[in-house]
Parts: C-alpha cells; sequence; structure tokens
C-alpha cells in the first residue's frame, strides 16, 4: 500500500482514499451548511463554473488550500447531485479528467529523476488496468492495452504504424500516456458522481444549485428529433443529450446525415452544445467544412451502413428493411409497403 | 469464383473420396485436435454438399472417427474460444481467439503467376492457358486456377519470414507460441497461441495495418511539417518499422545523406505518397479479412485441402529447403487413368506433369487426384 499525502488527495480527489480521508476527519453533510465553508463553497461551484466553459479548474495545491481542494471536490459532486442534469456532470467529469491527466503526467515525469511516483503508476494500474514501465526516458505500456485504447482516436499518429513498438511494448511520452485514458478517467469520475447518494443538501447551497441550474440550460438542446429520423440517428442525437461524449465517427454521421437532410448549419450547431468538450467556434468551423463550404470544398456523405456497423454505430431495427446507407430510411420501407 | 468443384461428377467423387478416406486412415499420426479442443467449434464440408459446422469434438479419437465416417473434403477449427461451442454464434459465449495469418501466393501478383494459371471456362468447360475470355466459345464466365510454382513458394517463404519478425520482435510473441503451416494449396497459415492479443476484437485491425505498414504518416519517421533535420530520420538498425523503413529508403550509408536531401526537398506529399508506396514492398501481404476474424473457422492442421488434395502441414522449424510439392503430398502413387485437361506444367514429388490436351493419361494417384480438385481432369 502507499501512504497516500494530502497533496495527492488534492490532486486526485477520485480516489477512494480522499473519501476516507473526508470521512476520518469527520466532516458531515450538515457541516458545510456553516459559513466557515463559505470559500470551499464558492471554490466548488468554481470548480463546475470552469468547467462549464471548457477550460480546466487550476487547484493551488499550496499546503494551507488542501484541505478546500478535497473538500471542493466533494462539494462540487454534491451541488452537481442536485443540480441532477446530467450534461452538466459529464463536463465536470470530463474537465475534472483532463485536471488529473496534468498532475498524472507531472508525476510520472518525475520518475526520471527517481523520485517516488508510485502513486500515478498504481492510479494507472489499479483504476485503469495498465501497467505502466519505465525504459530509459520512455514509458511503455503493452501493445495490447494500447491498442484497446487508441482505437478510439481518430488522429493518425495513434495508430500503432506510427508507434515505436519493441518485444510487445509500446513507448510513449508521458503526455501520450495520460491521453490514452482520458476517456476512462472521464468515465471513471462520472461513474463515482452517479454512485453518490445525498439525503438532503443544506440550504446554503441553493443559490449555487439554483445558478448552475440555469448555466446548464445552456447545454439542453432543443432539437426535435423527427420520427422520420433511423435508429442510428436517434442514438447519437439521445448521446449528445444526455451529455455523454459521441465519438468522432458519431459526431461525423450526425453531421452529414443532418446536412443532407437539408438542415443549415444554424440548425445543427446546438445539438453538439451538449457535448463534454463542446466549442461552438470548432463546431461551426467542422459543420462548414463537412458541407463544403470551406478547404477544397468536399461535400461529405454520410457514412454506409455497413461503414456503421464497423463503428458500433448501428442499432437496427426491422424498419431499416436492409437499407444500406441511414439516408434511404423510410424511403424503402414507403415502396414496399 | 461460382459454382466450381462443388458440383464433382460421380466418378471423380468416387476416386477423390477414396483417396481422401486411405489419406485419413492411414496418417491419423497426421492430424491431432488443437489444444483446449473442447472450447473451440469444428466444422467440415461434405464433397458437393454445404458447411456443417457449430460441431464439438473431446479428443483425437472423436476426430478420427469423424474423419473416418463422414470422409470430409475440408475440415475446420476455430481460432476462437467458447463456453459453449455447439451452440448457435449468438449463445456461444466467445472468450478468446489466436491470431492467425493467411499469406496467399495470389496475393503477391508475381510475374510468374501466368505462367502457371490457366483458365477453365464455367459455360463450355474448355480449359486454356490463362486469358479474361474462354477462347472457344467468348464466354467471360471463367475460373482461375492455379497450378504449383515454386517461384511462389519461395516469395511467399520470405514474406512467412518477415512476418515471424514481426511477430516476434515487435510484437512479443513468443517463438514457441508461433506455428507455421503449408496450407495445402497455395499459402501458407501461420498461427499464435497464448498471447497478449487473445482477448482483443476490434483492435485487431490495429494489429493488421501494423504488419501492412498501412496508414504510416512522415511524422512518424522523421519528417515533421515544423521542423525536421537529417538526424530525425531513423537509423537502419533501430528496431520495428524505423529501421525497416530506413533499410528501404537509404539502403547504404553513402547514399544516406544524398536520399535525405531528396526527401527534404520533395516535401511532406511526396514523402507521404512514397510511404505509402512502401506498402507494397515492405508491407506483409496477410489477408486482413482472415486476422480481423475472431470467429473463423480455419483450416485444420493434418487434414486436406480439397482445392488440391495436398495436406496442411506443420512447417517444423520452419527452414527455406521446405517443399510442400514433396513434404505435404500424402496421397499415394498407384498408376491412375484420367482424361486430362490441363494447360499448364505442373510439379508434385519432384516430378513434372503436363501440359495436356484433351489426352487419356495414366499418372500417380496424387498427379490424378490434384487435377481433378483443380477442375482439370475427369476418371475414366
Amino acid at each position: 500500500m502507499i501512504d497516500l499525502g494530502k497533496e495527492d488527495l488534492a490532486k486526485y480527489p477520485f480516489l477512494a482514499e480522499a473519501g476516507e480521508y473526508i470521512r476520518d476527519r469527520g466532516f458531515n453533510l450538515e457541516e458545510f451548511g456553516h459559513s466557515d465553508f463559505k470559500p470551499v463553497l464558492e471554490k466548488a461551484y468554481n470548480r463546475i463554473q470552469v468547467a462549464t466553459t471548457g477550460k480546466i479548474y487550476n487547484s493551488d495545491l499550496h499546503l494551507d488550500n488542501l484541505d478546500s481542494e478535497i473538500l471542493s471536490f466533494v462539494i462540487s459532486i454534491i451541488m452537481l447531485k442536485s443540480v441532477g442534469i446530467s450534461s452538466l456532470t459529464r463536463r465536470f467529469s470530463l474537465a475534472e479528467a483532463r485536471r488529473a491527466e496534468r498532475y498524472l503526467q507531472q508525476d510520472i515525469n518525475r520518475s526520471k529523476d527517481g523520485s517516488r511516483v508510485e502513486l500515478a503508476f498504481k492510479i494507472l494500474r489499479d483504476v485503469f488496468s495498465i501497467d505502466v514501465n519505465v525504459i530509459h526516458d520512455d514509458f511503455v505500456i503493452s501493445v495490447s492495452d494500447y491498442v484497446h485504447r487508441a482505437i478510439h482516436f481518430h488522429e493518425k499518429e495513434w495508430k500503432l504504424v506510427n508507434r515505436r513498438v519493441e518485444n510487445g511494448l509500446v513507448y510513449l511520452n508521458s503526455h501520450e500516456t495520460v491521453r490514452l485514458i482520458r476517456r476512462e478517467l472521464d468515465n471513471y469520475i462520472n461513474s463515482k458522481i452517479q454512485s453518490v447518494s445525498i439525503p438532503s443538501v443544506p440550504k446554503a447551497f441553493d443559490e449555487h444549485v439554483s445558478v448552475l441550474r440555469s448555466l446548464a440550460k445552456k447545454f439542453t438542446s432543443t432539437f426535435e428529433i423527427s420520427t422520420e429520423y433511423p435508429p442510428c440517428i436517434k442514438h447519437a442525437i439521445e448521446v449528445l443529450d444526455k451529455g455523454e461524449n459521441l465519438p468522432h465517427s458519431g459526431r461525423f454521421m450526425l453531421a452529414t446525415f443532418l446536412l443532407t437532410k437539408g438542415k443549415n448549419i444554424e440548425q445543427i450547431v446546438p445539438l453538439f452544445k451538449n457535448a463534454p468538450d463542446y466549442n461552438e467556434k470548432v463546431t461551426r468551423y467542422q459543420l462548414e467544412h463537412l458541407a463544403g463550404k470551406t478547404g477544397a470544398g468536399k461535400k461529405y456523405s454520410c457514412p454506409s451502413c455497413d461503414k456503421l456497423r464497423s463503428e458500433d454505430l448501428c442499432f437496427e431495427i426491422p424498419a431499416c428493411n436492409n437499407i444500406i446507407n441511414p439516408l434511404q430510411f423510410g424511403k424503402k420501407r414507403i415502396r414496399n409497403a | 469464383m461460382g459454382k466450381k468443384e462443388s458440383e464433382m461428377h460421380e466418378k471423380n467423387l468416387a476416386l477423390v473420396e477414396e483417396a481422401f478416406k486411405k489419406y485419413y486412415f492411414d496418417h491419423f499420426d497426421q492430424i491431432h485436435v488443437p489444444p483446449r479442443t473442447s472450447e473451440r467449434e469444428f466444422g467440415y464440408q461434405k464433397f458437393n454438399l454445404g458447411m456443417k459446422r457449430h460441431l464439438a469434438i473431446k479428443n483425437d479419437q472423436d476426430l478420427h472417427l469423424l474423419l473416418m465416417t463422414q470422409i470430409p473434403s475440408d475440415v475446420y477449427c476455430s481460432n476462437g474460444y467458447y463456453s459453449f461451442p455447439n451452440l448457435p454464434m449468438a449463445e456461444k459465449d466467445w472468450k478468446e481467439a489466436d491470431l492467425i495469418f493467411d499469406l496467399d501466393a495470389k496475393d503477391l501478383n508475381l510475374p510468374c503467376r501466368k505462367d502457371h494459371t490457366c483458365i477453365k471456362c464455367n459455360n463450355c468447360q474448355n480449359t486454356s492457358i490463362y486469358q479474361t475470355t474462354c477462347p472457344n466459345c467468348a464466354s467471360t464466365k471463367i475460373e482461375i486456377k492455379s497450378v504449383t510454382c515454386q517461384n511462389c513458394i519461395s516469395e511467399l517463404k520470405k514474406e512467412v519470414k518477415k512476418l515471424l519478425t514481426i511477430l516476434k520482435e515487435d510484437l512479443g510473441i513468443n517463438n514457441e507460441d508461433i506455428q507455421v503451416f503449408f496450407s495445402g494449396n497455395e499459402g501458407f497459415h501461420v498461427h499464435a497461441v497464448n498471447s497478449q492479443y487473445q482477448t482483443l476484437t476490434r483492435e485487431r485491425t490495429e494489429l493488421i495495418d501494423y504488419i501492412m505498414f498501412k496508414g504510416a504518416i512522415p511524422e512518424s519517421f522523421g519528417f515533421t511539417k515544423q521542423n525536421f533535420s537529417k538526424t530525425s530520420f531513423p537509423e537502419p538498425n533501430e528496431k520495428g518499422w524505423g529501421g525497416r523503413v530506413s533499410k528501404a529508403i537509404f539502403n547504404s550509408k553513402a547514399k544516406r545523406t544524398k536520399a535525405i536531401q531528396q526527401i527534404l526537398q520533395g516535401g511532406y506529399s511526396v514523402f507521404n505518397s512514397r510511404l505509402e508506396k512502401l506498402q507494397n514492398t515492405i508491407g506483409i501481404k496477410i489477408d486482413p479479412n482472415v486476422t480481423a476474424d475472431i470467429h473463423r473457422i480455419f483450416r485444420l492442421g493434418g487434414s486436406i485441402n480439397s482445392k488440391s488434395g495436398l495436406s496442411k502441414i506443420l512447417c517444423k522449424d520452419f527452414v527455406d529447403d521446405f517443399d510442400p510439392y514433396l513434404e505435404a503430398c500424402f496421397i499415394d502413387d498407384e498408376e491412375t487413368q484420367v482424361l486430362a485437361n490441363c494447360p499448364v506444367q505442373f510439379k508434385l514429388k519432384n516430378k513434372k506433369y503436363g501440359p495436356y490436351t484433351n489426352e487419356k493419361i495414366s499418372v500417380p494417384k496424387y498427379a490424378a487426384i490434384y487435377m481433378i480438385c483443380k477442375g482439370l481432369a475427369d476418371a475414366s
């Protein structure tokens, strides 16, 4: 077992040990309502608010602050639970994942100077089942652990063929090593939040909760799902609606489908505002690109059912009637009726 | 290919079945169930009949009984391991699968191919040397038939060796967990068991692209868009693709400086297309569909291949002098009469046969069976 210091807990407050620490210190929910905790409440609110802007919350790991760092994470969760809007929670978990990623990267980097950094490696091993080892200046993980995660990335640099591979191991730098687990870290933090149950929330939280609720409205889509849409498209919209992460291939499918169906960019942009990594400018640019309005002017078409099946994006129902592209949904059915 | 041998005539069928039965009876020692037998799915085909799969087999005795009673034309076994191998696919409960590779001579597209390939017309049954339409009736419904070729085999062996290097040195698979088989026709099968890749599913496509050298980008081989220099390019002694690319592009140290200068002058996109072209030379020509398939039933080692009458056999200590046309040919040499229409020459057990044009000939049984299996002769 590794003895976790307070600073470790402040860096990685999603670890079970952080919860134990708070329990051992005898904090309870009612106490948080006390005016002494006002700065911590502010901090917790700030943590969520920063996440909604797509930025990463900067922790102050000064010794005097460590308790409030750890507590503010817990209080953020309590606030999110009482807001009860999953798209807000997803944004928070992604931002916290990216925050922890920074510390993991720093910590595993320190192993190069021979410092004690077992914790970061232990988190990677225990929570994400990846054994990371150090060979000279590089971090290595097994090829199977690597491809299992890298397959979700669409940039070519993540393809195994573009990696240094030796003896069943992939060589990575510290950034790549932790980037590989962002999705899992995000899901892990999110599931932690889901598993928390809170009986009643002190009155002192009310104000923050109501501000957060109105903030979250920004992410709730008002897009009307046509009943004429095929199940794959409906599913993608639902995923986005819940504030969950739709993979790049799913976003591509959804955008090209709607563009071909005659929706304009103004109508499509709001659909994506729920995505945990939403950035309006980027979304707009990407949609314009798909519509052929920028770049070489190539208009992208909706992927075939075969392709979607291979990407786990197909949710075939009998009404699909053996169509080969989602765009045909409904048409063939009418003709055959 | 269309209907082909599946409609073997009665006389041919009797001859081939008898020969296969004799092989299975005489060579039980060649045919063993693979390890963890009870977790595998088996399947077989009989001449002129469809595939029977989802079978569970317990041991060698069970397998031998099946071979003797059914006299299959082809026998298969899954690379996958299941809790319930004999249930329908959705209920089998897949656990893991061995890595399998198929290297086929036709995928090498060697220049010698036209010399040992002929066509059989599905319309008029005429056979002739390789062309795109039937010279007899001008039909385009033709089947391409390829016969033995030492050049193809020796080129394939090089390909297999390259694959073995990647499997061992790059992917870290133990030598004792890898087996190389001659496929029984014109290819090699490589099986790898117990590796760290057993439980991979969709991710196998990444291993395939790696082995085939597909999707490589200039950035990974020293050419970044922002900054690059002579020293950023891989050295030939590097492990993995870095070293192999370096060897392919800069073959000698003296030429290295000049080659790098050319690359830098050519720019990013020229280097990019160069890497793409390297796929054809240094990438391994495996059949990607086979390796990606975790539910495949794959030809069982030791069984006869009905496309040729040769057996799928293990190449122990895979060596250069392995001659499949000698070592995988187990059918006896009893003189057998056939009516042969084999426009190309082939070689079995160090003896040349053909070409034959509608000739009644007497040849050793293995050669007769070979031609019948290829659809280039009929029992008379």
